[in-house]
This record gives structure tokens, C-alpha cells and sequence, in this order.
């Protein structure tokens, strides 16, 4: 367990390293934060409570989305790539000698890197909109701990996501493609477009029940309170579940992987 | 085009040199992006399917309202198309440029100063990449929805507009994009800055004019000015009053300001190169 926690603390300096790196990603966070909120603004105005949200809570939504990107990796491109890299040019095989299990080191560093992509991409952006903007902030302090319980789990959802997606290299041996759908599932189906609620119909049904709905949509909810009692239980299951699904199923594939395919190279 | 032993070197302008040699740097990206058809064909309708996903969400909002800031479907399809298309095109023969900090990191920069080719063609056309036209087409079939759906009294000036509108868009986009790969000599990880401008005001673009606040509105007209692109121009077409209470012969600069945006940038592009110093590794 130590060596977990040393490998997430790996992680968040690691990220933690590239200063103008992540200014520069603030900067970008926040120029799309402000026109996206110009458009909610005029959606809103046309729609007020639609789906269920007000001006400010739309808002809201808005910039957690910001601050979530990085975190909850929506658009790909964290330690999948790395990981699919690794299986093409067979140094996986260095990493499967290891006295460790190679689907938790990469948790725990995923772990840790999301920690500081919480703290470095998401603080400042959702500072700059709630001067600009009037945001629908929680006053207490239990929605910001369970919100940040919840955004640990979408964290895990997406880890177990993108795992599966640089486990695919095994057989595909370009990870490319399987990253692309992924990412554009990401886009889509976590919210990060628009709120899922305000998805018509079956669409909107089936969306709100996929996997991607634990990474912004259900945070975004719980921080705005949408989800109290017995109701945030419920959520925290429903993410449980798609993380505990997706990581067993990640191990599956993991054992038929290592199992059956002749790792490339020397 | 090797030439002929014996003969004298011909000088040609710097210009014609630029192109000839992204022309041919290129056409080598082109053939080994043609060895694996099948990756080229995925990644080619996976950009189509992220751009396209960007207005399946303005569909979906219009779920709900008729209007935005006063602006029906059809008529932002438009915006979107125009705009879509020529930042497409700039991204397509430019886009590259954000590898120029990766370049600048790792020293892989010094090869690229070495050969007789303009630095700005070598880098431009550096790992070209033709799945670009994914998303190009997408804008294209947006902006002919959007040019079908609606009811625009054609006069033969805007007919004229019309294209000029595309071409210069791209051409102020391309010139974002080099004076992004300038500010990379100086700043080589924040690439990312370059991204609110061109990806940044892409989307800002897709909009109407009159949803944004006045302040924005006035720092993309006057300080970079992405609203030639397409809001002054389209909004013309669409026969709509200009934001701003700008004049109606403002929507006839695009391709002025696109000249002065290609001059700025190719300043900048150049101060930048000479500022470069090499990491020496």
C-alpha cells in the first residue's frame, strides 16, 4: 500500500513539474470557460430552468466542466498513451516482471496526477468564472466533500476507461483508433458539451446511464446539491459499480493479454 | 528535381522556393500517410466525428429554443459552417506549427536551420496531416446547410463575398497560427495559449456576435481580428446589422485585413526565429 502511495505522490509531481506548461492550460481552460458560459447565458435566457438547472447552476456546470477536463481526462491523452507506447515497442514485458500489479501502479499514478490537475487546472479557472459570472456555490462544506468524493470516483471510472483502451494495443498494436472513440465518447456522453439533462428522450436515458456520466455530469449534480440524502447514496453506488465493472473487467482482458499475446520486440 | 549537372544555380524568389519545397515535403507525408489507408480512413472520419459532435450540440440545444441571441438554426449553421471551413483549411496547412515548441525542447529545430528550405515552409509542413479533411468537409456540409435553409436575397456582391469570405478566414487563421509558432521560441511549453486563439476562436466563432459581451466582441474585431473571418462578412450576407454599429463596407475588409494579419505574422515569425538559440544538445 505504501508503495502505491509513493508511486501517486510520483504522480503528482511529475505533473506538477511543467509551470508554464500548466499556466498555459489555465489560460486556455478559462478562455473556453467564458465562451461557453456566453452561450449557456443565452440559452438560458431564451430557456430559463432548462433541464432542470438555473441561470447560476448552468453556469456552475459550465466551469466544473473546466475544472474537471484535465482531472477527469475527458478529451484522453493521460497515461494511456504512455501505456500503448510501451506495449507497441514491448517494454511492457519489463513492466509485467515487476513485483507489482501493473493495473494499480497505473491507478495510483493516475491517482496522483488527477490530484494535481484538481488543484493546478481546475482552482484558478473556476475562481476567474465565479468573478465574472454569478455561480450557484455551495455555502457549506459538505456539498464540496461530497463533491470531491465523487469527482475521485469519476477519476477511477475514467482510469478504468482509458486502461482498457491502451490495453487494446495488445491486439490492435496502434492504439490510436480506440483512444479517438474513447475520447469522443468522453466529449459527448460526460456532459461536457452540454449537461446530459437536457438530452432528449432515449438519448438523454441511455446517456445519463453510461459510464461517462460518473466523470462530469454526477460531480456537477452533486455540487450543486441535486443529490442530498439517500439520492447522493444512490449515486455513489451507481459510480461504484461502473469503476468496480470496468477495473474487473480491465483485469480480465489484463490476464487474457499477458496470457495469450507474444509481446513484440528483442 | 535535381538539376541537371553543370547547369548554374538559378536563383528563385524566397516566395516561390517556400512553396515549392512545402509542396514536396508534403507530398512525402502524403505517400507515407497513403501506406496505411485504413489508419488514414479512421483518423479521417474520427476528425470529421469530433468536429461534427460541436454542432450535434448547437442541434440539441435548438431542441429547446428557436432562437439564439436571436439567431435561427439555419443562420448560425452558417456562421458555423464559415467558419469551420476556414479555420479547417488554415488547420490543415498549418496546423502544425504547435509541434515547433516540442521542436524547440528537444533541439530538433538545428536540423530544420541547416537545410537550404525556409524554416516557416519545413515546419508548416511538418508531419502533414491529411485527416484534416475530416473536419474541413464537415464544415463545408454545415455551411451548405446552412447556405440551402436560408433565405438569403442574393445580390451579385455577395456572391462574390461569399468565397473571399472563406479564403481570407483561412488565410487570418494561418496567420494565428505562425504568430503562435513565434511565440513558441520564446515560451516553448505554453503551447496550449495558442489553442484558445485558433481551436478558442473557432467556437467563439460559431456563434452570433451578439450573444458575447461588447468588450469580447470589440477585442476580436480590433485587437485580433478573427471577427473578418466570418461574423462581419456572413452577418452581411445575411443582410443583419453589423455588431458594434460598425459600417456595412466593413464586411468588404477580410481580405485587407487578412493581407495585414499575413504581414504581421510573417514579422513575428521572424523576429522569433532570430531571437532562437539553440539548447545546444
Amino acid at each position: 500500500m505504501r508503495l502505491y502511495a509513493v508511486v501517486a505522490a510520483g504522480g503528482f509531481r511529475r505533473y506538477a513539474t511543467y509551470r508554464i506548461e500548466t499556466a498555459a492550460g489555465v489560460f486556455t481552460n478559462t478562455v473556453f470557460g467564458f465562451i461557453l458560459a456566453y452561450t449557456f447565458v443565452a440559452l438560458w435566457e431564451e430557456r430559463p430552468r432548462l433541464g432542470g438547472y438555473d441561470m447560476p447552476e448552468a453556469l456552475t456546470f459550465v466551469w466544473l466542466g473546466q475544472a474537471l477536463l484535465m482531472t477527469c481526462v475527458m478529451m484522453g491523452g493521460g497515461f494511456e498513451d504512455e501505456l500503448i507506447e510501451r506495449i507497441r515497442t514491448g517494454d511492457i514485458a519489463v513492466d509485467l516482471y515487476r513485483p507489482v500489479d501493473l493495473q494499480m501502479w497505473w491507478l495510483a499514478q493516475d491517482l496522483g496526477r488527477a490530484a494535481f490537475h484538481l488543484l493546478g487546472r481546475g482552482i484558478v479557472p473556476m475562481v476567474c468564472g465565479a468573478f465574472a459570472f454569478d455561480l450557484a456555490l455551495p455555502g457549506s462544506p459538505w456539498p464540496w466533500l461530497a463533491f470531491l468524493v465523487s469527482v475521485a470516483l469519476g477519476v477511477v471510472v475514467s482510469f478504468a476507461i482509458r486502461y482498457l483502451v491502451a490495453l487494446s494495443a495488445f491486439w490492435l498494436m496502434d492504439g490510436a483508433g480506440a483512444a479517438q472513440i474513447s475520447f469522443l465518447a468522453g466529449l459527448f456522453f460526460s456532459g461536457m458539451l452540454l449537461p446530459l439533462t437536457l438530452f432528449p428522450g432515449l438519448l438523454g436515458e441511455v446517456a445519463r446511464l453510461l459510464p461517462w456520466s460518473t466523470m462530469l455530469q454526477v460531480p456537477a449534480d452533486v455540487f450543486l446539491g441535486k443529490h442530498t440524502g439517500w439520492g447522493l447514496v444512490r449515486v455513489y453506488v451507481f459510480q461504484v459499480s461502473w469503476a468496480a465493472v470496468l477495473l474487473l473487467v480491465g483485469r480480465m482482458v489484463q490476464g487474457v493479454a499477458t496470457r495469450r499475446v507474444v509481446v513484440q520486440g528483442g | 528535381m535535381a538539376e541537371a549537372p553543370g547547369t548554374v544555380f538559378v536563383p528563385r524568389s524566397r516566395l516561390v522556393e517556400g512553396v515549392r519545397a512545402y509542396g514536396l515535403i508534403v507530398a512525402m507525408w502524403l505517400r507515407s500517410t497513403m501506406a496505411y489507408r485504413a489508419s488514414f480512413l479512421m483518423t479521417a472520419v474520427g476528425n470529421f466525428a469530433a468536429t461534427a459532435f460541436d454542432f450535434v450540440a448547437i442541434m440539441l440545444m435548438f431542441a429547446h429554443v428557436d432562437a439564439l441571441g436571436g439567431y435561427t438554426l439555419p443562420e448560425i449553421a452558417l456562421l458555423y459552417g464559415a467558419s469551420g471551413t476556414a479555420f479547417g483549411l488554415a488547420d490543415l496547412l498549418m496546423g502544425s506549427m504547435d509541434r515547433l515548441g516540442r521542436r524547440v525542447r528537444d533541439g530538433t529545430l538545428d536540423t530544420l536551420l541547416v537545410r537550404p528550405v525556409p524554416v516557416l515552409a519545413q515546419v508548416a509542413a511538418d508531419r502533414f496531416a491529411l485527416r484534416r479533411l475530416g473536419r474541413i468537409t464537415q464544415g463545408l456540409l454545415v455551411l451548405g446547410y446552412g447556405l440551402v435553409a436560408v433565405d438569403i436575397d442574393w445580390t451579385v456582391v455577395k456572391v462574390v463575398v461569399l468565397p473571399l469570405m472563406l479564403l481570407s478566414g483561412s488565410v487570418i487563421f494561418g496567420s494565428v497560427f505562425v504568430a503562435g509558432g513565434a511565440f513558441q521560441f520564446v515560451a516553448q511549453d505554453a503551447s496550449q495559449v495558442q489553442n484558445s486563439f485558433t481551436y478558442g476562436g473557432n467556437t467563439l466563432l460559431q456563434y452570433p456576435p451578439t450573444i458575447f459581451a461588447k468588450d469580447l466582441v470589440r477585442g476580436v474585431t480590433f485587437v485580433v481580428p478573427l471577427a473578418f473571418v466570418n461574423w462581419l462578412p456572413a452577418l452581411y450576407v445575411l443582410g443583419r446589422q453589423l455588431p458594434l454599429g460598425l459600417p456595412e463596407w466593413v464586411a468588404f475588409l477580410p481580405p485587407v485585413v487578412a493581407a495585414v494579419c499575413a504581414a504581421a505574422a510573417g514579422l513575428a515569425w521572424r523576429t522569433g526565429l532570430r531571437a532562437y538559440r539553440s539548447t545546444g544538445s
